[in-house]
């Protein structure tokens, strides 16, 4: 019984450190990439190597790696979370796991109906991965999201479930979609249906890459001030930025906290919301009815 | 002469950059009008309040769409343009 007890906490402190190591191995490769710089600049992620390809040079960027590294860390954490789990024993973790996959197949059925519960992992996965990545700024790594080729990958993989799902009645049902209310708006449709990816994946990246910005300006603008106010110190006291402790944190629960997480919210919803409403959900239970009742 | 033209490029690139947000305005009061409407909604149904907010916050974020494009080009001018139109200018010399 001991041992058994101890191999589990094993298998537990194995797991949570896993779940640690992926972020640490992004800080060590971001101070190891870093180029020595003087002050404050505003760049787009680093590129960690390039690999040569006939056509153009595939780019493997710092966006690309912490990208993944949350996808291994969400992984472990998810394995750590459901270690040990049982139908009967209530433990915190297994109390905290239940609460996560109610809220989200609750969330699902309101939004989308019963027919689309099989999207509970999707949706739950996207959010996770979404909040978790934009959240990698409070390391002070450089958060995917706030690279548009993330976000718009998956904006396209939502482009493409939206358009598998408007193709369930068939070509000729998703042809007749365009001409929904009157046949000459077609043109107006297809432009709104192209428009949706990009609108998605420009709200994500928009959002999460204004809050850096406004972050790092901020950052520079209290270097000044202290410069202006408390110059006159001697020697290093005089250099040092005291005004930048502590204040732009105020800032970072917002733009890094609050605006991350609201953002993967609204990406999980409107995912949610474009699925269910891009699918002709009449036309094909009809359907389904008349073929039942042929065979 | 040279450094009058590459002057131009970037100022007009600023310039372009401020003109383009303009555009916040529009986010500005649409989101304010959402919030307003939401205060009145918990105020006459305070016991709605959970739905409301996250109806106002998902109609907040769409509506704040237009000017995040807003953002992208006054971004794009800033930090990508003035290198390539400057790039541009030395190849036709």
């Amino acid at each position: 019984m001991n041992k058994a007890n101890r191999r589990f906490a094993a298998v537990d402190v194995l797991l949570l450190v896993l779940t640690i190591l992926p972020l640490a191995v992004g800080l060590v490769l971001k101070i190891l990439f870093t180029p020595p710089s003087e002050g404050i600049q505003i760049t787009g992620a680093l590129v960690y190597f390039t690999i040569p390809f006939p056509v153009q040079d595939i780019i493997i960027s710092e966006a690309q790696v912490n990208s993944w590294l949350v996808i291994l860390s969400v992984l472990f954490l998810c394995l750590y979370l459901t270690h040990g789990i049982r139908a009967k024993v209530k433990t915190r973790r297994q109390a905290m796991l239940e609460w996560v996959v109610e809220k989200s197949e609750n969330m699902v059925r309101e939004n989308m109906g019963d027919y689309f519960m099989g999207f509970v992992p999707f949706i739950a996965a996207i959010l996770a991965l979404s909040a978790f990545s934009s959240l990698l700024s409070l390391l002070g790594m450089y958060p995917p999201t706030s690279d548009i080729n993330i976000v718009g990958g998956w904006a396209i993989l939502v482009f493409i479930l939206i358009t598998y799902y408007k193709f369930k009645c068939g070509p000729l049902g998703y042809l007749k979609s365009f001409g929904d209310p009157v046949p000459f708006l077609a043109p107006l449709n297809i432009i709104s249906e192209v428009a949706t990816p990009i609108s998605m994946a420009f709200r994500h990246y928009g959002n999460i890459l204004s809050g850096t910005v406004i972050s790092v300006l901020i950052a520079t603008g209290l270097q000044g001030l202290t410069a202006i106010v408390l110059g006159w110190l001697p020697g290093w006291l005089g250099e040092f930025p005291f005004l930048r402790i502590g204040l732009p944190a105020v800032l970072s629960i917002y733009f890094d906290v609050f605006s991350g997480v609201l953002q993967a919210y609204i990406f999980a919803m409107l995912t949610m919301l474009y699925v269910a409403g891009g699918f002709p959900a009449e036309e094909f239970f009809k359907r389904q009815e008349k073929k039942k009742a042929k065979s | 002469m040279l450094e009058l033209a590459i002057g131009i490029i970037l100022g007009c690139c600023a310039l372009g950059a401020g003109m383009a947000m303009i555009a916040g305005i529009g986010p500005g009061i649409g989101e304010g009008n959402a919030v307003a409407k939401a205060c009145e909604a918990i105020g006459r149904q305070p016991e709605c309040k959970g739905s409301v907010t996250t109806t106002m916050l998902m109609g907040c974020a769409i509506a704040e769409t237009t000017g995040l494009y807003a953002l992208v080009i006054a971004i794009l001018l800033i930090f990508v343009a003035p290198n390539m139109l400057v790039n541009i200018l030395m190849n036709a010399i």
